[in-house]
């Protein structure tokens, strides 16, 4: 045979050989900047962890994995951003070990999961200001009243300008972006703001990806969008955060606000749940335990609204019945 | 003469439309370039992503695709040239069922990559239950560029005059022995030219591996059966990310694609070359 | 080799004595290898046709392909495809506005103007070009082609059409210049001669001998070149964004049906529900109108052939 055919094989060859050298390489690099509290102590536990869900909480979750990774680097999560609800579908066919939450659990899935016979825990792992953004050059508004946000928002809405809103506001095109029908943002934003869950007016640019979101307000003068607190605190150069005036008067969006519960209607908690029979896998109790563990810091690393003790107290105890459950 | 003038601004229109083509192109690649190139380091080639721009990397991309290729030459090749050798050695072309298959496999060519994404949610990750596998992506590819290959392979064994088949079966040889001895050999270089094109736009495809579930935050070396992101489904998630860092490490990893890509076609360009045979 | 060639002594014996049912299994096999392309057609229409027949138990056809609003997801769902199809319609008529034209002038100036050497460079050039991915397109719409418009004054949204219809048309010019090339190049010399022997200039033998000659092979060109733009999913996913919008305006957002299958399908709609099937609705939809134009290219090509010795 000629020698080109060898050539090919070669080629060939040497392509999956690559591959499987490098992967030999294992999952080592990119430590977390500085924050790992411990770069030892793991118990080289291995195994794979699968999360899906909020694209709210899906950074958190990832953040955490992330600084897991160095302490245990041979355990592996994935994380998925379906959307809380695409999150709790899967989660409840047992697809998912975790699934991330931007609102509770929905009294259908909660069945949904019992049918398929997937007892699960939850967990607040953070709290969340649900933040109304408006594009950095916006200089006519700083604070809406949920009134003015559901006359925006509510299903079949023609507010299609800014002075439609506000005759004081300039003719300037109103250009809505948000999150799409599976996001739990979505679910709980228009139960609080248009009275019902899911109601809302469809002419907007939807997408499950937060990010959307933020490219597209930032991009447009007449841009307003919602979406989680951390993703305006990732972009606060971009982006102008209003206040919400809930009838007590306008409350802007921050931790602080957050937590006091002064922000309403729009401050909630943030989840994550999790399969009871998961716990019976030492990683999924040592990711848990480590996310509870370091809460704190990686919520104010990656910008979210911390638990406060009180919250985080009642986290724990449930993570110590889950375990106890699962040992039992 | 108005005819010279006519035929001058004609001509100069012409370099025109060919120079803005090559202009746009050509800005094309030097703004990715420019945006890359000072993301362009060891870390993107060994560091998996992260949401911190800084420490991000695209190294399970990196290996994925890399696998994805080795599995698409393995699949693909064998059922393309094993076609395109019936088609051309054995099938009766007046049979209406070899027409069709003709004109089935003009038609695959034709039908957008989404599609076959589509065709692999329905069938391999629900239908068999796959899942969101390696496995399931390099299939999907598969089908894909599998008309391309088979076409390739065709023109190349097409060419080879029939003076060395009827040599072959004067001296006694069976079909099978003509087509392994005579024909497969000397089709080869046309037919790793195509399957190597092949391969390159299957690596840079993204929509069919979008649906096959690629786009997720993946931190550690994807296996066969695994669940995996490909370089170019890497560069999308990072082009989604509103931190003007992420646009520039896309940049980076697109200079990391588009390397892997000149490297294959260029190997197909010197097959060509170096195995051209005049009959 | 085995058989021996037949002996001048004995009659020849022109049938193998026993038979080779290796060559059996040989062609056994290359058949099966052969059905792979066939089950890939069948296993698309399945895919496809038995969803969106589903589909189309809820949703009457009339509704779906003359309904004005598409939100599937939404209370109250609408289900009117036509913003899709315009945003894709849309996007092609940019695309091609600016890819037709712009590749077969390059063409014409390759085939009948360059020289050997030139051609020698420029032409493997363009079919390395013609290899880039998609997505490297779409960056470009994204961070380049978008400022670009709003610098020199044209108010285009952050997603939009036009960003999208111009990359687009830069992404297909190499594939329609090669393939209309190719085509020029294989009409015979003597054409060319011969007009040149009457006194043309190179203008009128390109115009009113090759092109003429050539234009089926050109024609199927511009028709793949459309056909592809139809079918993209990545520059238009990333650039063009995800709301969809029955419009003329390509300064505005809008959506195109692959864009709308790869959002879906990305995301975990469960299998079954109506939404989920809406994939396979617009799938199917986008696949016949690929499907017409390969038809209407293949026929278009055989009517205007012109067949030389």
């Amino acid at each position: 045979m000629a020698t080109n055919m060898r050539k090919r094989v070669l080629l060939a060859l040497l392509l999956v050989l690559a591959a499987s050298v490098s992967g030999c390489g294992g999952g080592r690099g990119g430590e977390a900047d500085g924050t790992t509290a411990t770069s030892n102590g793991g118990q080289g536990l291995s195994g794979r962890i699968q999360a899906d869900g909020s694209s709210t909480v899906g950074p958190f979750t990832t953040a955490a994995a992330e600084r897991f990774r160095a302490v245990e680097p041979d355990v592996q999560v994935t994380v998925g951003v379906s959307g809380t609800g695409g999150g709790f579908e899967r989660f409840c066919r047992g697809e998912t070990d975790l699934s991330n939450a931007s609102r509770p659990i929905k009294e259908e899935e909660t069945k949904i999961c019992e049918e398929g016979e997937i007892p699960y825990v939850e967990f607040q792992v953070a709290n969340d200001a649900l933040t109304v953004v408006v594009n950095k050059d916006n200089d006519w508004v700083d604070c809406l009243t949920v009134d003015q946000l559901k006359s925006i928002w509510e299903p079949g809405s023609k507010v299609g300008s800014w002075s439609d809103i506000d005759s004081s506001f300039p003719d300037v095109k109103l250009r809505l972006f948000g999150p799409g029908t599976d996001s739990g943002t979505f679910d709980y934003f228009t139960d609080e703001i248009n009275g019902e869950e899911g109601a809302s007016r469809s002419d907007y640019a939807a997408s499950e990806d937060d990010n959307t979101t933020v490219t597209g307000v930032s991009g447009e003068r007449g841009g307003l969008g919602y979406f989680g607190f951390s993703y305006f605190e990732e972009n606060q150069d971009n982006l102008k955060a209003l206040a919400i005036d809930g009838g007590d008067g306008c409350v802007t969006p921050s931790v602080k606000n957050a937590q006091n519960g002064t922000y309403t209607p729009l401050a909630r908690p943030l989840f994550i749940y999790a399969k009871q029979e998961s716990f019976e896998r030492p990683e999924v109790e040592a990711f848990v335990s480590y996310i509870l563990e370091n809460e704190t810091e990686i919520a104010e690393a990656s910008q979210y609204v911390p638990l406060t003790t009180e919250q985080l107290e009642k986290a724990q105890g449930d993570f110590e019945a889950a375990v106890q459950k699962a040992s039992g | 003469m108005s005819r010279g003038l006519k035929g001058g601004l004609f001509q100069l229109a012409l370099l025109f439309s060919l120079g803005v083509g090559f202009l746009m192109l050509g800005t094309l690649l030097v703004d990715v370039f420019k945006d890359g190139l000072p993301y362009l380091d060891k870390k993107l080639l060994t560091d998996p992503p992260s949401t911190d721009p800084e420490i991000a990397g695209a190294r399970p991309a990196i290996i994925a695709t890399l696998y994805l290729g080795g599995l698409l030459l393995l699949l693909t090749v064998p059922i393309g040239v094993f076609t395109a050798i019936y088609l051309e050695e054995y099938a009766n072309k007046t049979r209406w069922y070899n027409r069709l298959l003709e004109i089935n496999i003009q038609n695959l060519a034709a039908v957008p990559s989404i599609v076959y994404g589509i065709l692999g949610l329905a069938f391999l990750v629900r239908g068999l239950g796959l899942g969101r596998v390696l496995l399931a992506g390099a299939m999907i590819l598969t089908l894909l560029v599998l008309p391309t290959v088979i076409i390739a392979s065709r023109e190349a064994i097409r060419a080879i005059p029939d003076s060395i088949r009827q040599g072959a079966y004067a001296l006694g040889a069976t079909q099978w022995q003509v087509v392994s001895r005579q024909v497969l050999p000397a089709a080869i270089p046309g037919i790793a030219t195509g399957s190597i094109l092949a391969l390159s736009r299957a690596i840079g495809e993204t929509a069919p591996l979008i649906l096959i579930g690629a786009v997720t935050y993946i931190s550690f070396d994807p296996t066969i059966l695994g669940p995996f992101t490909a370089l170019p489904i890497q560069i999308f998630s990072f082009l989604r990310l509103p931190q003007e860092e992420f646009k520039l490490l896309a940049a980076a990893s697109i200079i990391v694609l588009l390397g892997i890509l000149i490297t294959l076609n260029a190997f197909a360009i010197w097959i060509r070359n170096r195995y051209r045979r005049t009959w | 080799m085995s058989t021996p060639a037949a002996t001048a002594r004995a009659e020849p014996q022109l049938r193998a004595r026993r038979r080779r049912y290796s060559e059996d299994v040989v062609k056994g096999v290359l058949g099966l290898c052969a059905l792979v392309s066939v089950a890939t057609t069948v296993g698309i229409v399945i895919a496809l046709f038995i969803p969106a027949f589903e589909f189309f138990q809820d949703i009457s056809v009339v509704d779906f392909l003359t309904g004005t609003e598409w939100a599937p997801l939404f209370e109250p769902a609408h289900f009117g495809v036509l913003p899709l199809i315009s945003g894709t319609l849309l996007v092609t008529a940019v695309a091609g506005a600016l890819a037709l034209p712009l590749g077969l002038g390059g063409a014409i100036y390759l085939s009948e103007y360059a020289g050997p050497r030139t051609r020698g460079v420029l032409k493997p050039a363009l079919e390395l070009l013609a290899g880039i991915p998609t997505i490297v397109f779409g960056y470009f719409a994204l961070t380049f082609m978008t400022p670009l418009l709003r610098d020199i004054g044209i108010q285009v949204e952050v997603f939009n059409t036009l960003s999208a219809g111009i990359v687009m048309g830069v992404y297909l010019i190499p594939t329609v210049a090669s393939l209309s090339e190719d085509a020029m190049g294989a009409v015979p010399r003597d054409l060319r001669d011969g007009a040149y022997a009457l006194g043309s200039t190179k203008m009128q033998v390109a115009t009113r001998v090759v092109v003429p000659a050539a234009v089926s092979g050109i024609i199927a060109s511009f028709v793949l070149g459309i056909s592809r733009a139809i079918g993209e999913t990545m520059i238009v996913l990333v650039a063009m964004g995800q709301q969809p919008n029955l419009t003329l305006d390509p300064r505005a957002a809008a959506e195109t049906m692959t864009a709308f299958i790869a959002a879906t399908g990305a995301g975990d709609v469960p299998t079954g529900t109506l939404e989920y099937k809406t994939i396979f609705a617009v799938g199917a939809t986008l696949f016949l109108m690929t499907f017409v134009m390969n038809i209407i290219a293949i026929r278009l090509v055989r009517k205007y052939r012109e067949v030389y010795e």
